[in-house]
This record gives structure tokens, sequence and C-alpha cells, in this order.
């Protein structure tokens, strides 16, 4: 997903020299090609993530469509107060990139994982808050990002994620992307976790349970699609993301804005630290992170009350 | 203004009524860099106050976003706006913040919190380089300031891309926010740690017209660190060097006094 992103991002700054790619020393074996194809629109910054961010924004004051990568925690925690003052205040042409979502970066430890960073994001205003299921989403969603002014947190897996979309959806900026149709009751899944959803889609069909799929890319603008999803049936979100904070709460959010009462589960990693290490496939496990506790979840807004 | 020192006595008495009828803190902070502001403004900065978003106007980056009422009276006397809203200033519904905050005409980048000014600044700078543009950028820190990490973090970017047309002026009066800096965390050498960052690093009095004029119109190679040794709360005698008008506001009584001093100078 990171590589189609740069090279999205490079097919981009070769017809606008405004664009520019900084990384916090992050990115090898990704952003060489643009760095060397397009020096003057590439900038290192060093290890130095707040300074990142002041930069960014003072080349985003001066006309420059800035795009900032790094791992995880680190463009987002690390730098928040430069991200919400410097950036987000002054509406700057910033697009905070965050390599290695969820557990990603999985056998690197807490400091590594991006479980809370969703959450951080929404309670800042005027960001777009995004996360693409593959990398297919993020290369659209790269180009949405350029014809919109303000600024945005795209937030990646890393490498060799499935593609869920046979061919390229149709969708703007805020829209769900419906993956499968169904009567009975609503997944909404953001990021990688939407295998999740379609295996829970597969194995629920067979127990004569009819749901229906979304992919849900941008957490802000959040589509109304969730919201009327939720209204009148059940929805289940799932996420590679804390529960406390995330799409869950968005779309709960956004339902309870609507005076509605909402029927909703959430699915992600707990509210607690994790304390384990591993492969993403193990990681998910260990965080509860599964196709049974989305069927479960499912069954349980099914059940006559 | 006619010249400089005329519009930063201006400023002073401009100062003391706002932060006096405001009732708000930092008249201090504000009274040390009035100097600063006034050559940076009135003698240097390539900066047109009817054209404020002109491509190649210099920039002027107010990192020590807390001396906002100085900048704000200075903004308005050289033409940014009625000196007449100054009157407005931390009111309800006003837009003159009580930190320095864009939408005020002249303002650069808001600011407030400490540390921010000069990464914003060097990214300026960065531009102007790869625009092939003279454009100079100009940032000014307080010396508290200089605790913060990321001000660090930008020295050595600025450093390592040669970033000729940057200038950060740090506004040395020596006192933050409980006591001195020297007994909070000592920055001396404070010149030979920005020499050492691979700055050029000139020190001034920083209520001298002349020497501002000079050490800011200097072309220069690399980044500049000017260290313009300032005294806190300057022009007002009872004021200076006191952690005290870090917080408190002017009474009417220390107006009345303040402003005679401030009159009578003028006339001198």
């Amino acid at each position: 997903m990171r590589k189609t992103f740069i090279a999205t991002l490079l097919d981009e700054a070769r017809r606008d020299p405004s664009i520019m790619l900084l990384t916090g020393d992050l990115g090898f074996n990704v952003i060489e090609e643009f760095a060397e194809e397009l020096p003057s629109q590439f900038l290192n910054c060093g290890v130095a993530e707040q300074s990142m961010i002041g930069v960014a924004a003072g080349l985003a004051a001066s006309g420059r469509r800035v795009f900032v990568y790094s791992i995880a925690n680190f463009p987002t925690f690390r730098c928040l107060e430069q991200i919400r003052n410097d950036v987000a205040y002054h509406r700057h042409n910033v697009t905070i990139v965050s390599v290695g979502a969820g557990f990603a970066y999985g056998f690197d430890g807490y400091s590594h994982f991006g479980l809370e960073d969703l959450a951080v994001m929404r309670a800042i205003p005027g960001i777009d808050v995004i996360c693409p299921a593959d990398p297919l989403e993020a290369e659209l969603i790269t180009r949405m990002i350029l014809k919109n002014d303000g600024p945005s947190y795209l937030r990646l897996r890393k490498e060799g994620e499935e593609i869920f979309h046979a061919e390229a959806p149709q969708f703007s900026r805020g829209d769900a992307i419906r993956l499968r149709s169904g009567s009975d009751l609503t997944i909404a899944a953001t990021g990688t976790v939407v295998s999740l959803a379609l295996e829970a889609h597969d194995r629920l069909a067979d127990m004569g349970i009819d749901v229906e799929v979304l992919s849900v890319p941008f957490l802000r603008p959040l589509s109304p699609d969730c919201v009327k999803a939720s209204i009148g049936r059940g929805l289940v979100t799932v996420e590679e993301h804390s529960v406390n904070g995330g799409l869950g709460s968005a779309v709960l959010d956004a339902v309870i804005a609507c005076g509605e009462v909402p029927h909703l589960r959430k699915v992600g990693t707990p509210a607690a630290t994790p304390s384990d290490i591993g492969e993403s496939g193990y990681m998910w496990q260990s965080a509860g992170l599964t196709t049974e506790a989305v069927i479960e979840a499912v069954q349980s807004l099914l059940k006559p009350s | 203004m006619s010249n400089s020192l005329e519009l930063s006595n201006t400023v002073r008495r401009d100062v003391l009524r706002m932060t006096h009828s405001a009732r708000k803190s930092h008249v201090g902070s504000s009274l040390c860099c009035v100097d600063i502001f006034a050559v940076l403004y009135h003698s240097i900065a390539n900066i047109d106050p009817k054209e404020p978003e002109a491509e190649d106007r210099d920039r002027i980056v107010v990192s020590k976003g807390h001396c906002a009422a100085a900048l704000y009276a200075t903004l308005a006397h050289v033409g940014f706006f009625p000196v007449s809203k100054l009157a407005e200033y931390c009111t309800n519904g006003s837009p003159l913040f009580g930190h320095v905050t864009v939408g005020v005409p002249g303002v650069e980048f808001s600011t407030g919190s400490l540390g921010h000014g000069l990464p914003f600044a060097v990214g300026s700078a960065i531009a102007a380089s790869r625009d092939d543009s003279d454009r100079r950028t100009f940032a000014l820190l307080s010396d508290g300031e200089l605790d913060e990490g990321s001000v660090w973090e930008a020295a050595l970017l600025a450093a390592h891309h040669g970033l000729g047309g940057l200038t950060a002026i740090i506004d040395r009066n020596g006192l933050q926010s409980l006591t001195t800096t020297e007994a909070t965390v000592a920055l001396e050498p404070l010149a030979a740690k920005w020499e050492a960052f691979g700055w050029n690093v000139v020190t001034v009095d920083g209520h001298n017209h002349e020497e501002l004029k000079r050490v800011l119109e200097l072309p220069t190679t690399g980044p500049t660190c000017v260290i313009a040794e300032t005294i806190k709360g300057k022009g007002v005698e009872f004021m200076e060097n006191q952690v005290l008008w870090h917080y408190q506001p002017p009474s009417d009584d220390d107006l009345a006094k303040a402003i005679r001093a401030l009159e009578h100078e003028a006339q001198q």
C-alpha cells in the first residue's frame, strides 16, 4: 500500500511541481525513486517530527502541497500540537501520511502499533481522516486529496495487502464503498480489516443471514450511508484500532446527532494497552479482532431483545 | 511614522494602554521586543501593508506569540489596519487575540505555544530558496522558548540547507516565566550553541535601532541568528527586569506613570 501511495504521488508530482514529499528519515526502499527523480520536491527532515510538521506548514504557506511521510505514531502523537496549531488551525495543504496502521509492525512492539491515531485525529477540527482498505483505494484517495484544499490524515498499512475491488470503485470524498449488498444488517469496516467483514459476510450467508458490507475509508467527512444503514437496523463497525474513538465512535456520534437510537456493536482492538507482539494475523487474534467477533456482533444485534 | 524610534515610542504607549484596558498579561514581554519590531517593519522587511499577500514579500514569523500587543500595535502603526482597532485587543469577539493569531492583517502565522515559529520559518525559507526568490524570512523567538527541542531540530535543518534567507532573532531578555533563564535551564554560552549548530551569530543591543538595522541588513550565506540583548519591560523603569510584569497588567496609576515617562522620552 505504501509503494502504491508513493508511485501515485510521484505520478502526480511529475505534473505538479507544487507537490512536495517530506520524510522523517523513513521510507527505505520506498521513497528513493521520488527523491532521485524530483529532488527539488523532496525533503528529508531528519528524525525530527515536530520540526517536520512546522516545516510542512511553512512550505504550504508558500504555495506547496505537502505530504509528510513517517510511521504510525511518529507523524501523529510526537507532533500532535504542530498538527493541531500549525497545520489544521491554518487549514494548510498538508497531508500527514502514517504508514503502519494497526499491527502492521506487529513484531516491533507497542511503540510501533498505530491503535489510537484515528481517535486523536478525529478530535482535531478540520482534518480529513482517511484509512483506505487496499492499495487501489489508496491510489484513488491520494489523487482525491490533491483535488481538495485543506489538511488530511492518510492512514496506510504497509505491504502485501489484498485488493478487495474487482475494478476501480466509483466514489467521492466522504463516500463509503459498498462491497456487498445485504438486507439484514450492515458491517462497516475501515482499512485492511475489511477482509474480516467479507469473511463474516460469506459465513453469515451460509447461516441464512444477509449482511451488507461497506468499506469506509473516510472517517471524516463521514458518509451519510453509514448513518442511514444503522437507522432502523443494526450496524457492526470493524477497525484495526482501539474501540475508543475510531470508526465505531465516529458512526455512533453521527447516528446520535441524527436523533436516532443506535443499534451498533464495535469490533476493534481493546481499549487496554497490548502487551504482545507477532505477525498481523496473530495480533488480530490476540486482540480479539476476528471474523468470529464480527459474526458474534452481528448475531447479538439480530437476536430479539 | 517618520522614523523607527518614533514608532517604538508610540507602540510602547499603545502596549501599555492595551494591556491596561484588557487587564491582560505579557506587558513586559511585549515592551522588550518593540524596538526589534520597529526596525523590522519600518526599516528592514520588504513588506507593503497595501499588498499583505504579495508573493515576494518578506515573511516575519513571531514565534513568541505572547507579545501580541506589541505586534498588533506595530502592524497598526505601519498601516496594516486602523490604529483605532487596537482598542479591541482581548475584548469579547475581537480578532485581536491574546496570542499572535492570523486573521489580523500582516500576521503570517498563529503562535502562542512556544517552539513552533522557527520550523515554520525554515519551511518558508526552503520554499524561497527552491523558488530562487530573494525574499527573506525573519523569526522572532524568546530566549525561554529555546528550552523547546523543536527549535533545535529546526536549527539543524536550516544549517544543513544553508538557508541564507533565514534570520532568527532571539529576544534575549534573560527572564522567563518564573525566574532568569540561567536559573531555570541555563542557555549560556548561547552564541556558541548557535555557532556549533552552523549558524552565523551576531550579538547586538536589542534596543539600539542603528545596531539592529546594521545586522539585519547584512547579506549572509547560511542562516543567521541575531541575539538581541533586551530588557524585559524596556522603557518603563519600574517594569524593567521584573518577572512580575510577565503576568501583571498595569493599574490606572501604573499606566499614567508609564505614559508620562514615555511622553517625556518622546520629547527628548
